[in-house]
């Protein structure tokens, strides 16, 4: 149905949203403006300004339990997000093939880490590994963190799996490969963006993860965030801003990359 | 072909993706990395701490790399100091916080117990002797005992130091600025007034135990009471009293105090003299109903994983030379003969670290409350933090 | 899409391959649910961590009425003044991101399609960061010599800085802050699936754009707009950093009072308790949710959730 006016350009704007577009973009984006900025502040007290430096950086990266909390986050996110990845996987073939009932109460399962308050999944996981006595620390951690990923880590690997064209299967199966030859060298090269896409999800949530990692945490078991909510409770320097800053640039650099491989696929 | 092209970058970037989460596990390892080259001494050697058995009595334990988990209340020890004890000891110290002795008791007894030195206060000290979370490592024999202060030997919470070492001690009192507030403040009642010149740029500590001594001496009753009676006049009190409150956050004290960003608040006497050195304004408060003399301890949890370095470590800690350099950095008076001398002059002339003798009467410890009192406790201070 | 019904299912894997990944649920997932409801029938171990196994109802108890200190049970309202104050600081959160995210989702909604993959990517990156560092941003921002006030106190607007932070606004301010792409995301998502040109043969009609936007477009946003309420309001409810920083301890939700029942408080079966009762809370928004969003496009609300990732 076409406007007399020509291809429709007549309705693109409505009263004020566009400047309200504006204001909103900026709200999302000043704050961390505004956090990266005073990293480079070289007063003491973060919100006055005295001049650059680079200080706060040399501090924090040469700061052995700041580098601890890092290699520990690494560690707790890489492992969460292999496994999470793994059991994903192996979740989206499964649940296209389960039948309605069983798949009402798996999808229940898989998404509850998402709609259940963190807290309450924190202080359930504390529970669980108190009564049957695990140590708390690193691997607690992990084990947890594990768990949540597997819902983002599920949903871009689903999304890719149900996209494939059904007749490939067919076809295969046709020309005599078995399940596993079919697994191995269609269905995982077919799913790799899906899982590439997932595992950077995963990657990131459990890296950004604070809740969790601050119940589990255990005899030099912090991880980065922790660290970081242990510094602003305790001294704000322009120190926690250059933290947050590293982890905010690897968390940027994480979705444009994932970003990037998506639009490749379209 | 396209596509075959582009599944095959796919694989690849997904290989790259996988081989690079693998070796970044892989660095991970078994122990957690310290910083610096004794890492990796630090591997080897904790390998061969766990078989080894324990020293025979009467041997101390000599310094042989590996780790020291340590937990220990925010900002309470020197970074310089660690680092000195890490290179002459060759043991990488991985230091974690904590910042009431409710919630360090907390974690302990979920499962975290694999810390090695612990810093409780006395009366954490006694419980914790009490529910069997101390090893007896015996601080008192070990070489540096002999420099542990006579008044600080035989203390209630642990008669001849079986369980625990001295580190520092001091009082909870009131640091306020009275450039800022206006008017002189004495009492306890007058820091809880609902009316006081500072409200609104109050902060208090996140505990427990100080806040409700504290509130239960301004209504003059005592600490540690069983009487409902006075608990019902503490709760009227720290309710008129809240909204004047800005923060409770035992965190970050003495950050906010010499920034101004509180005017008045419950301290540490020695973070307040760190407070007062970027703040002269601020001054320190005994106040006339009495204050709370602690004392904190280095104790060694049951279940630590390397006792021997943290034998190492409390005995470290007992000589005068580095518990002066420890006393110099926080800021407070400590359990040790002899470091006086490595004190400075600023610090062992300041009213808030060396109780002046007119003083000397208001300032006692509290042993833990029985079990009745701190269900009472419990009760007004759910309340007051809602 | 070519899918035909597909009588061979060869090489499309079993629903076996599902199992690991179930087991790990149940065990990481179920379990721990069932330990809190368990533990909130449980009494509290003396002096310490953990539960004494003796069955009592007293955690449920304790969540209306209190001892008073002379020794009478009466009821007492501050656990619910806390469920209540929760509720509406996420209610408020979820209102106020409603209100900003409608414009911003449309307006990207009406750009030409090439511009619309790089400003939702813009909208998006904020959502994957750091929550911690978001909520740090305000602690900063809302500070007492923060950029507010000293621009407020600089242009001699305000002779003293006015106390932003450690109250319930900053709170409000901070989750808002937190969740607003977990509402722009939805809302854009249904506003993608829209033909505009149904509202501009409507404005061509005569109708003014108000109107177009009242009985046209924000309808057919339905349900992006249920999505976007949900995906907030439940994360806000049970929000712990926000009140945490910006409330200066003084302003507890829900999740910060649950939190001290597990650290220095040590009442586990009180704060699993708590966690029951937050829980469901949580099942009854999403069955108002279900019953809401039925009446909606089914389709709609489902690929709004499925659009945030």
């Amino acid at each position: 149905m076409k406007s007399p006016r020509g291809t429709g350009t007549s309705l693109k704007n409505f009263p004020l949203f566009g400047p309200v577009a504006a204001i909103v973009f900026g709200f999302l984006y000043i704050p961390l403006v505004f956090v990266v900025g005073y990293s480079f502040n070289s007063n003491r007290v973060v919100t006055v300004w005295k001049g650059f430096s680079l200080e706060w950086y040399a501090d924090v990266l040469t700061n052995d339990d700041i580098q601890r909390a890092v290699i520990n986050s690494l560690r707790v996110a890489s492992i969460s997000t292999v496994l999470s990845v793994i059991f994903a996987t192996g979740l989206a073939i499964g649940l296209l093939r389960m039948a309605r009932a069983g798949k009402t109460a798996a999808w229940s399962l898989i998404m509850a880490p998402l709609v259940i308050p963190e807290i309450v999944f924190a202080i359930g996981t504390l529970a669980l590994f108190v009564q049957i006595r695990f140590p708390l620390g690193v691997d607690a951690i992990t084990l947890a963190h594990t768990a949540f990923c597997i819902p983002f880590a599920l949903l871009p690997i689903r999304a890719r799996l149900r996209s494939v064209d059904l007749t490939v299967y067919e076809a295969a199966a046709d020309l005599g490969a078995n399940e596993w030859v079919i697994f191995r060298r269609i269905t995982l090269p077919l799913l790799a963006p899906g899982i590439v896409a997932g595992a950077l999800l995963a990657f990131i949530i459990s890296l950004d993860d604070f809740i969790v990692s601050y119940f589990l945490a255990g005899a030099g078991g912090t991880t980065l965030p922790v660290y970081i909510f242990g510094m602003i409770r305790n001294a704000i320097t322009p120190g926690v801003n250059a933290l947050s800053t590293l982890l905010l640039l690897v968390s940027v650099v994480i979705v444009t990359v994932s970003y990037i491989i998506a639009r490749r696929r379209r | 072909m396209k596509r075959w092209k582009n599944r095959r970058q796919s694989g690849i970037l997904l290989a790259i993706g996988l081989t690079g989460i693998m070796a970044l596990s892989a660095c991970g390892g078994e122990t957690t990395v310290g910083g610096g080259a004794s890492s990796a001494a630090a591997s080897s050697a904790a390998g061969s701490e766990a078989a080894s058995p324990e020293a025979p009595a009467g041997d101390f334990p000599t310094p042989n790399g590996g780790e020291l988990n340590l937990y220990n209340w925010t900002d309470y020890i020197s970074p310089d100091l660690l680092k000195r004890f890490e290179s002459e000891t060759g043991i990488t110290v991985n230091l974690d916080n904590f910042d009431s002795n409710e919630t360090m008791l907390a974690k302990l007894q979920a499962g975290g117990a694999n810390y090695d030195v612990i810093v409780p206060s006395d009366y954490m000290v006694a419980q914790m002797i009490e529910l069997g979370l101390l090893q007896e490592v015996d601080p008192a024999s070990f070489p540096n005992g002999q420099y542990i202060k006579p008044e600080f030997m035989d203390v209630y919470f642990d008669p001849g130091r079986t369980y625990s070492a001295p580190y520092m001690y001091g009082t909870t009192g009131i640091a306020y600025d009275p450039t800022k507030t206006g008017g002189e403040i004495t009492s306890w009642a007058a820091f809880f007034d609902a009316n006081s010149p500072a409200a609104g740029k109050i902060g208090t500590l996140n505990d427990q135990v100080e806040v409700i001594h504290a509130a239960l001496r301004a209504t003059g009753a005592q600490p540690c009471s069983t009487n409902r009676e006075d608990y019902v006049k503490v709760e009227e009190l720290l309710a008129g009293w809240k909204p004047g409150v800005a923060v409770i956050n035992s965190d970050g004290v003495i950050g906010r105090m010499a920034s101004g960003e509180q005017t008045m608040h419950m301290m540490w006497n020695g973070a307040f003299t760190r407070a007062q050195a970027d703040n002269p304004n601020l001054q320190y408060v005994y106040p006339a109903e009495g204050i709370t003399l602690w004392s904190d301890n280095f104790a060694v949890p049951v279940g630590a994983q390397n006792v021997d370095n943290a034998k190492i470590f409390i005995n470290w800690m007992m000589d005068p030379a580095n518990i002066g350099e420890a006393t110099n950095f926080v800021g407070y008076d400590n359990g040790i003969t002899g470091s006086s001398e490595f004190m400075t002059a600023d610090l062992g002339a300041n009213p808030a670290v060396v109780i002046p003798d007119e003083f000397k009467a208001l300032a006692t410890p509290v042993p833990g409350c029985s079990v009745e009192a701190i269900d009472l406790y419990d009760q007004v201070w759910t309340n007051f933090k809602k | 899409m070519a899918r035909r019904s597909t009588s061979g299912r060869a090489g499309q894997g079993t629903w076996w391959a599902g199992l690991p990944g179930l087991a790990y649920l149940v065990a990481l997932v179920l379990a721990p649910l069932v330990i809190i409801v368990i533990f909130s029938f449980l009494s509290r171990a003396k002096l310490g961590v953990g539960v004494k196994w003796e069955f009592t109802v007293q955690p449920y108890v304790e969540l209306f009425y209190s001892e008073s200190l002379s020794g009478e049970r009466s009821f007492d309202p501050t656990y619910l003044q806390i469920f209540f104050n929760s509720v509406v600081y996420s209610l408020i959160t979820a209102v106020a991101c409603l209100v900003l995210s409608i414009p911003i989702a449309l307006w990207i909604a009406t750009r030409p399609p090439k511009w619309r993959t790089l400003l939702v990517f813009l909208v998006t990156i904020p959502f994957w960061t750091s929550l911690l560092i978001r909520t740090y941003a305000f602690v900063i921002i809302l500070n007492d010599n923060g950029p507010i006030n000293g621009a407020l106190t600089g242009l001699g607007i305000l002779s003293e800085p006015i106390p932003m932070l450690y109250t319930p606004f900053a709170t409000i301010v901070g989750l808002v802050y937190s969740f607003l792409p977990f509402m722009i995301l939805p809302i854009y998502a249904s506003a993608e699936r829209f033909d505009f040109r149904l509202a501009e043969a409507a404005y061509d009609l005569g109708a003014t754009k108000g109107r177009v936007l009242m009985r046209i477009v924000l309808p057919a946003v339905r349900p992006g707009i249920i999505a976007g309420l949900i995906l907030v309001f439940i994360p806000a409810l049970g929000s712990f950093l926000a009140p945490e920083l910006l409330g200066g301890g003084k302003t507890s939700m829900i999740a910060n009072v649950i939190a001290a029942q597990f650290g220095a408080s040590r009442n586990w079966p009180f704060g699993a308790a708590l966690s029951v009762m937050v829980l469901v809370i949580v099942m009854l928004a999403l069955v108002a949710f279900a019953v809401v969003a039925r009446r909606s496009s089914r389709r709609g609300s489902q690929q709004s959730l499925e659009s945030l990732l």
